[in-house]
């Protein structure tokens, strides 16, 4: 069996808590200065930066803040933080506690997706050692009043909690229901205290960013999305797995990279994601242009499109938390749709219809999921109208 | 079920109320530690985990039916999922989701008359790069073939010391 690949270079290269030692010594309005000057964006997906987040959560008045690791990584063809975790949770734990340092809050709480339980013991232990060492607990490092640890809370099951209002909900012991926003988890996140919610990639590079700067941070990526990024590849590919690139980087070099010459086309940002034809390989991975939270699935010559948009949307009207009807409803008549699609019984108005009604879920839905539930089954159809048209049913027969 | 039943159960909740604390944020990781250890979380559970945290037995059930690992009805002792996501699904979970079939006799979303084995589909569990991937409760298995789906059930029947019986019954399916 083929060893899978991980490719995680600069976070092997980092010194274990340099970053956490050097953002001691720090101000902490010098530490968000840093963060804001790499120009960070968060990794999860959503791409808001990260050290506009931290100050406003900073500024905040009160004690008891929270800082939370977002670790439901639920988005089909994701596996980096899996990786990330694997590897190199030290890191994650160590930007976690500058976080904390940051924006004063005591406790962490790293919401691990039920999914991913095997990983507990070993983190567990990881979070073990880090208290024995001091890097957790009362008068962190040394530090004088600076007291913060971190537990970790299991998913039970629902992509939508990834969503970070719907993963505060979650930890408070409700249905994993995204909240309306504004108020922010910022000022009002768990218990209604302020929260800062970040992803496992985000926090592993905040400690790298610590350790080496915000310039270094900058050297790589493009003037809108900053440094490199971790990108979870799978498919129809010779050497799938977890790579780091810097932003910018064309779809036609990760598949160059891990063995696809002869692509159909590429889903960039998984099932909520949109799907590029080989036309459109020139496009850079970047927030500005491609964005992706780290999905890249690869499809085949060989691939059916319509069963690709079939399974995404089965993995929607399952996730759906079934709060607001865009979504809840949406997503059961796009399916139904493609059904009719791979009966061969569409008609270009009733598809006209449905691409509509995808329309209005992206601008009428209430959370993220059902705002971007659609894209997948939308940029099918605009590529590959002739693939998916017109089908000759086995049935019809 | 039995008093007895019900006072034992009732001060295993109680026990687990007061180590995980009897505020609302609690709740999930109390009804984890029921299911994990029972199964499922059946109604008089729900009641008494209601009754400990002081909230509407209603917001215990929303709280269990919404989520895909909590579950009211009794599961089997290893419930294996099964991705079905779209890179699991490229790598041939077909035939993985077939023999699994085969193998237990039951379909998707089915317990085994013997309460051993569950099968289900789950989304996206992270293994896209080694599908197809299943879950046998909290362990991973990668590039699961239909022949390997044997061993897994096999080391799973080990676990409860009547491997021989099993077989027969499988026989006489």
């Amino acid at each position: 069996m083929n060893e899978p690949i991980v490719n995680l270079a600069t976070f092997a290269a980092m010194s274990p808590d340099a970053g956490l030692r050097a953002a001691l010594q720090k101000s902490r309005a010098d530490i968000i200065g840093e963060i804001s000057a790499s120009g960070i964006k968060g990794r999860g997906g959503a791409g808001f930066p990260v050290g506009v987040k931290w100050n406003l959560c900073a500024a905040t008045r009160g004690t008891q803040k929270y800082v939370v690791c977002n670790a439901d990584e639920g988005e089909p063809g994701t596996f980096k933080d899996r990786a990330i975790l694997r590897a190199h949770a030290n890191l994650v734990f160590e930007g976690m506690t500058i976080g904390a340092f940051a924006v004063g809050a005591r406790e962490g709480i790293l919401y691990l997706r039920a999914e991913y339980t095997y990983l507990r013991p070993e983190l567990e232990a990881v979070l073990a050692k880090r208290r024995a060492a001091k890097f957790l607990g009362e008068n962190v490092c040394g530090k004088q009043g600076f007291n913060f640890d971190i537990r970790i809370q299991l998913g039970a099951g629902a992509y939508v909690c990834g969503e970070e209002t719907a993963l505060i909900e979650s930890l408070e012991g409700h249905r994993g229901e995204p909240r309306n926003r504004p108020p922010f988890p910022v000022d009002t996140g768990f218990l209604g205290r302020p929260t800062v919610v970040n992803n496992v990639e985000t926090l592993a590079w905040v400690a790298c960013i610590l350790q080496k700067g915000g310039a270094w941070f900058k050297t790589t990526g493009t003037d809108k999305s900053t440094g490199l990024k971790i990108l979870s590849i799978s498919g129809d590919c010779a050497r799938p797995g977890v790579y780091e690139f810097p932003f910018g980087v064309t779809v036609a070099k990760l598949l160059e990279t891990v063995g696809a010459p002869d692509a159909k086309a590429v889903q960039i940002g998984g099932a909520s994601g949109h799907c590029l034809p080989s036309s459109e390989f020139g496009r850079a991975i970047a927030y500005e242009d491609a964005a992706t939270g780290g999905s890249i699935i690869v499809f085949g010559q060989q691939r059916d499109m319509l069963e690709v948009a079939a399974n995404f949307l089965e993995f929607f009207v399952e996730e759906s938390c079934g709060q607001c009807t865009p979504c809840r409803i949406g997503n059961a008549r796009l399916r139904e749709g493609v059904e009719l699609l791979s009966e061969g019984r569409c008609s270009m108005r009733y598809l006209q219809e449905l691409c509509a009604l995808g329309e209005t879920m992206q601008a009428a839905s209430k959370c993220g999921l059902g705002q971007s539930s659609p894209n997948a089954f939308l940029s099918i159809v605009k590529h590959f109208k002739d693939e998916i048209m017109g089908r000759v049913s086995v049935a019809s027969h | 079920m039995l008093v007895t039943e019900r006072e034992r159960l009732r001060e295993e909740i109680t026990a687990l109320a007061d180590r995980h604390g009897r505020q609302r944020s609690a709740l999930i990781p109390i009804l984890q530690e029921i299911q994990r250890g029972h199964l499922q979380i059946s109604d008089y559970a729900m009641q008494v985990v209601a009754d400990l945290l002081d909230i509407h037995p209603v917001e215990v059930f929303s709280v269990v039916s919404f989520y895909s690992f909590l579950d009211e009805k009794p599961k089997g002792r290893f419930i294996i999922r099964l991705c079905r996501t779209i890179s699991c699904d490229m790598a041939g979970k077909a035939a993985v989701a077939r023999q699994l079939e085969n193998d237990l006799g039951i379909g998707f979303g089915e317990t085994t008359p013997c309460g051993r084995f569950t099968l289900e589909w789950a989304n996206c569990i992270g293994m896209c790069d080694q599908g197809p991937a299943l879950l046998v409760n909290d362990q991973v298995h990668a590039r699961v073939t239909p022949e390997k789906v044997h061993e897994i059930l096999a080391a799973c029947r080990r676990v409860f010391g009547i491997y021989a019986q099993e077989q027969k019954e499988e026989h006489a399916v």
